[in-house]
């Protein structure tokens, strides 16, 4: 099952290589292979399932909460009596309860879900056999970075099952409420975090090298798929803009653990008491360190996405990507600008109008490289032969909705524009439209691209359509009434999603539109759950290349063999030479040398 | 098995009886340093200049680890550009936070 | 199967992939540390009033903790140059200094910690006491970090010697470095907190 062929293989620099257990030596053992594995193809489908599964908890967490904004105060179904006293007495949710789902939904999501698919799934999977490499640079590090993943997202996990539950002070825990909120749910909650930016970093250091070192013979800079540029890019971010969100980690596991007052102010009075804590602290300081991280890691979730979606693309207009160096520039500008706009959240906390205009103008410039991007993929299509299957509808879907998202989030970088959509449900409507109509899509379409390269067999076409017709439908019936309910003036986090304020009354109902939106999405997604595993045994059965693609992961055998390649590829033109005039056939692909 | 072990770094043996020089007056140097700030804080100058006279001293100190100990001084260009740019965004994370919230506004 | 450019140079860049590694890895750690010391600006600067270091910590022990400490980095890099000299028995002289150097730091900070305590002085007592023991309980865990790779390369670690010296002597070099920034990060720390 894992022979390698050592045809052409000469060994680069003899030497003994670690304790990795050669394939070619002897079979390894089924811990060593699939639990304790090495190889970033097997690493990258651990990274892929554990994060779809964290994404359908993530979801389900949310399916919850929609039920108690539709229907405030009613018991919930079935699910209600299940609960728990302490979570939902007579199966009517708690706020405390509602804060938890609130806090973990977008935690998981972001920090379990999205990214770990994205950079941990896609970047390790794809990424390697894409540049012409036999592995990532350091296969033990890829595996530490799996497994500590894996345990911060236990320890996430099992924060519900504490005296008092999961952390309730939102994703972003601003102190002083998440210090002073009694429950212990928090300090599990920054645990987690340490060992999943922990997991982070040994994996973007490990991309970067890869990327820089292992890219194959003739694979110049810019003959790199758009794919890597945004692995790339984002694992900078990841490397730089982490840190600080560990160092706050640690000043606030201190303010729970400890005692101290990094984020306390002096004259703190909570339950009518004064907080014996020394004082002097600054809750402004954990805002500034955690969106100096969490700026950038929007775009830790975007970019990986644009990456696929250009791939995808290319591949069925059958043309090469319009504008490639000015995406690649742009993709580098975007990383570079995300580190210096962060205070655009924070618009409301009282600082000075010159640092509110530093900011708003440096968030106006960022939104260029934004549109450069989307627009040189939207006339990517222009002229094209499109193929519309799967993976490409999901693509082309993608495009309108991160339309919607990125232009909605204009008036939030303004400053004085944010003065009213501050915190309301505006706020969710524009991210989740960046990232679930726009990210998650386009993960579910590289799922559906990739799929063949990983196991060989196709997935059912007529079931990835289901999905996605239904996927794009709910997802604007959930999000697209947000934006009214937040020009309303409705608030985010609200356990009865404003039913107890006068002005929001005539925005309640859309609380119910929005519930069954999310409710029939998650129907939607049977198809997508069923396909996958249904597929992997019988689903049609492909060569190494059924999209007929220039990269060079397409020169691999479906699925590749331990190291990759029975010959080390060579690149002799760039990505995307598709329909070039006078070829034999409608794509010359990146590794055959005529 | 390597038995060329020339290729292994930039450095030959006879680079490194100049380089261990190096280290040994760096290493003095240091001491120096260490002195002259612990004596300079003595002074008890005035905090603003107190700071910058120990953060340049600091700084020379931190130099020399960097371009000597850590041979920083003969690096390749992409070990620069990734310095130059954790440099920028690690002056930004300094800088700007204390400018956007610093007039004690919020501070008891 | 076995990974290119682990030891040989790539020509366009010029390096070992391990270096870049490291690097990385310490461009990470500076964003760590200055994150810190903007935390430490910002409460300072915020704080009515802020006691000068030597009126609360311990400045003799801590500046013979500094030279304890420099001489580590420098033991270390002599170790690394034993090395490149083909003289494993210095190699592992130097290289056992680094290590019982840091532990004499580690000891020394311990000291200093108790001795708080058992004035009554705690992270909780107040902020310049909180971010004190949170910088350099911080830094104490990468000492302890950096001894434990380098007890490592002394010990079991160093069969690599005999297998593929190159690797080892560049992996000694890589562990160099990090210990040389931990040793960095003091210089720093040291005015910082003990001299202003």
């Amino acid at each position: 099952m894992d022979n390698v062929t050592t045809a052409g293989h000469a060994p680069v620099g003899a030497h003994a290589h670690g304790t990795h257990a050669h394939a070619d030596h002897h079979e390894q053992s089924f811990v060593t292979k699939w639990i304790f594995s090495q190889d970033h193809k097997v690493i990258g489908i651990q990274y892929t399932i554990t994060a779809l599964l964290f994404l359908l908890f993530g979801f389900g967490l949310m399916a919850l909460m929609r039920y108690q904004l539709a229907f405030p105060m009613q018991p919930i179904p079935v699910i209600g009596s299940l609960l728990g006293a302490a979570n939902a007495p007579g199966g009517i949710m708690l706020p405390e309860f509602y804060n938890q789902l609130g806090a973990m939904h977008g935690t998981i999501m972001v920090f379990l879900g999205v990214v770990p698919l994205a950079v941990g799934g896609f970047g390790n999977y794809v990424m390697p056999l894409m540049i012409g490499a036999p592995d990532m640079a350091f296969p033990k590090l890829n595996m530490a970075s799996y497994w500590v993943y894996f345990v911060g997202g236990v320890v996430m996990l099992a924060s519900f099952f504490i005296p008092g539950g999961a952390a309730q002070s939102g994703w972003t825990s601003y102190p002083p409420l998440s210090v002073i909120t009694a429950t212990e749910g928090q300090t599990w909650w920054l645990v987690g975090m340490v060992f999943l930016i922990t997991s982070s970093l040994l994996g973007s250091m490990n991309f970067i090298v890869t990327i820089v070192q292992l890219r194959a013979k003739g694979l110049g800079w810019f003959r790199l798929p758009f794919f890597v540029w945004a692995q790339f890019v984002t694992s900078f971010l990841l490397l730089l803009a982490f840190p600080p969100l560990e160092a706050a980690g640690v000043l606030q596991l201190m303010d729970k653990v400890a005692g101290t007052s990094f984020f306390l102010p002096s004259g703190l009075v909570v339950g009518n008491r004064a907080l014996e804590v020394s004082g002097g602290g600054n809750a402004l300081l954990w805002q500034h360190l955690f969106w100096f991280l969490a700026h950038p890691e929007v775009y830790v979730l975007i970019l990986p996405a644009m990456g696929i979606v250009a791939e995808i693309i290319a591949n069925n207009t059958r043309k090469p990507l319009w504008g490639y160096r000015v995406l690649i520039y742009a993709i580098i500008f975007l990383g570079f600008m995300s580190f210096i706009v962060w205070a655009h959240h924070m618009f409301m906390t009282g600082m000075g109008t010159a640092m509110a205009a530093f900011f708003q103008t440096t968030t106006m410039i960022i939104s260029i490289p934004s549109v450069v991007i989307l627009t040189a993929l939207v006339i990517s299509l222009w002229g094209g032969s499109i193929r519309f299957n799967t993976p490409m509808l999901f693509a082309l879907g993608f495009l309108p909705m991160f339309g919607i998202g990125g232009l909605t989030g204009l008036p939030l970088g303004l400053n004085v524009a944010d003065i009213p959509l501050h915190d309301t449900y505006y706020v969710i409507a524009h991210f989740h439209y960046v990232v679930a109509p726009g990210t998650i899509f386009a993960l579910f379409a590289g799922v559906y691209y990739w799929f063949p390269k990983a196991t060989g067999r196709k997935m059912n076409e007529t079931l990835g359509k289901i999905h996605f017709a239904g996927s794009f439908v709910c997802m604007n019936v959930i999000f697209m009434p947000m934006f009214l309910l937040g020009l309303a003036g409705v608030s985010r986090r609200l356990f009865d999603a404003g039913a107890a304020y006068d002005f929001a009354q005539p925005t309640l109902h859309w609380n119910v539109v929005s519930s069954w939106g999310a409710w029939i999405l998650a129907i939607f997604q049977i198809p997508f759950i069923f396909n996958f595993f249904w597929s992997i045994w019988k689903g049609e059965k492909v060569g190494d290349n059924p999209w007929e693609a220039t990269t060079i992961e397409w020169a691999a055998p479906s699925p590749p063999p331990h190291g990759n390649f029975t010959v080390a590829p060579e690149a002799y033109r760039g990505p995307y030479e598709y329909s070039v005039p006078g070829a034999a056939k409608d794509f010359s692909p990146q590794y055959e040398a005529s | 098995m390597t038995s060329d072990h020339a290729a292994m770094t930039s450095d030959h043996a006879v680079d490194i009886d100049k380089h261990v020089r190096v280290y040994i007056t760096v290493f003095v140097a240091l001491m120096i340093l260490t002195i002259v700030t612990v004596a300079i804080s003595r002074l008890h100058l005035s905090v603003p200049i107190a700071v910058t006279v120990a953060l340049l001293v600091a700084i020379i100190k931190g130099s020399l680890v960097a371009c000597y100990f850590m041979h920083l001084i003969s690096e390749k260009k992409l070990i620069y550009a990734v310095l130059t740019l954790t440099a920028f965004f690690f002056a930004a994370l300094l800088a700007l936070p204390v400018f956007t919230h610093s007039n004690g506004y919020w501070i008891e | 199967m076995e990974i290119p450019y682990t030891v040989e140079l790539r020509r366009d860049t010029g390096l070992n992939n391990g270096k870049i590694g490291i690097w990385l890895f310490l461009a990470s750690e500076v964003m760590l540390f200055g994150a810190l010391f903007a935390s430490y600006i910002l409460i300072r600067t915020g704080a009515p009033s802020w006691p000068r270091g030597d009126t609360i910590l311990d400045v003799p022990l801590a500046t013979f903790n500094t030279i304890v400490l420099i001489g580590s980095s420098v033991t270390m890099v002599m170790a690394w140059a034993s090395l490149m000299r083909r003289r494993f028995g210095t190699y592992r002289i130097y290289m056992g200094a680094t290590i019982l150097l840091g532990f004499v730091f580690l000891v020394v900070k311990y000291f200093e910690y108790t001795h708080k305590f058992h004035d009554g002085l705690f992270p909780s007592s107040n902020n310049f006491l909180a971010i004190y023991f949170t910088l350099t309980g911080l830094h104490m865990l990468h000492v302890f970090g950096g001894m434990v790779v380098n007890a490592y390369f002394w010990g079991p670690g160093a069969k690599l010697w005999k297998t593929n010296p190159a690797w080892f002597t560049n992996r000694v070099e890589h562990s160099g470095l990090f210990w040389h920034f931990v040793d960095l990060v003091w210089i720093f720390l040291f005015p910082t907190l003990y001299l202003l």
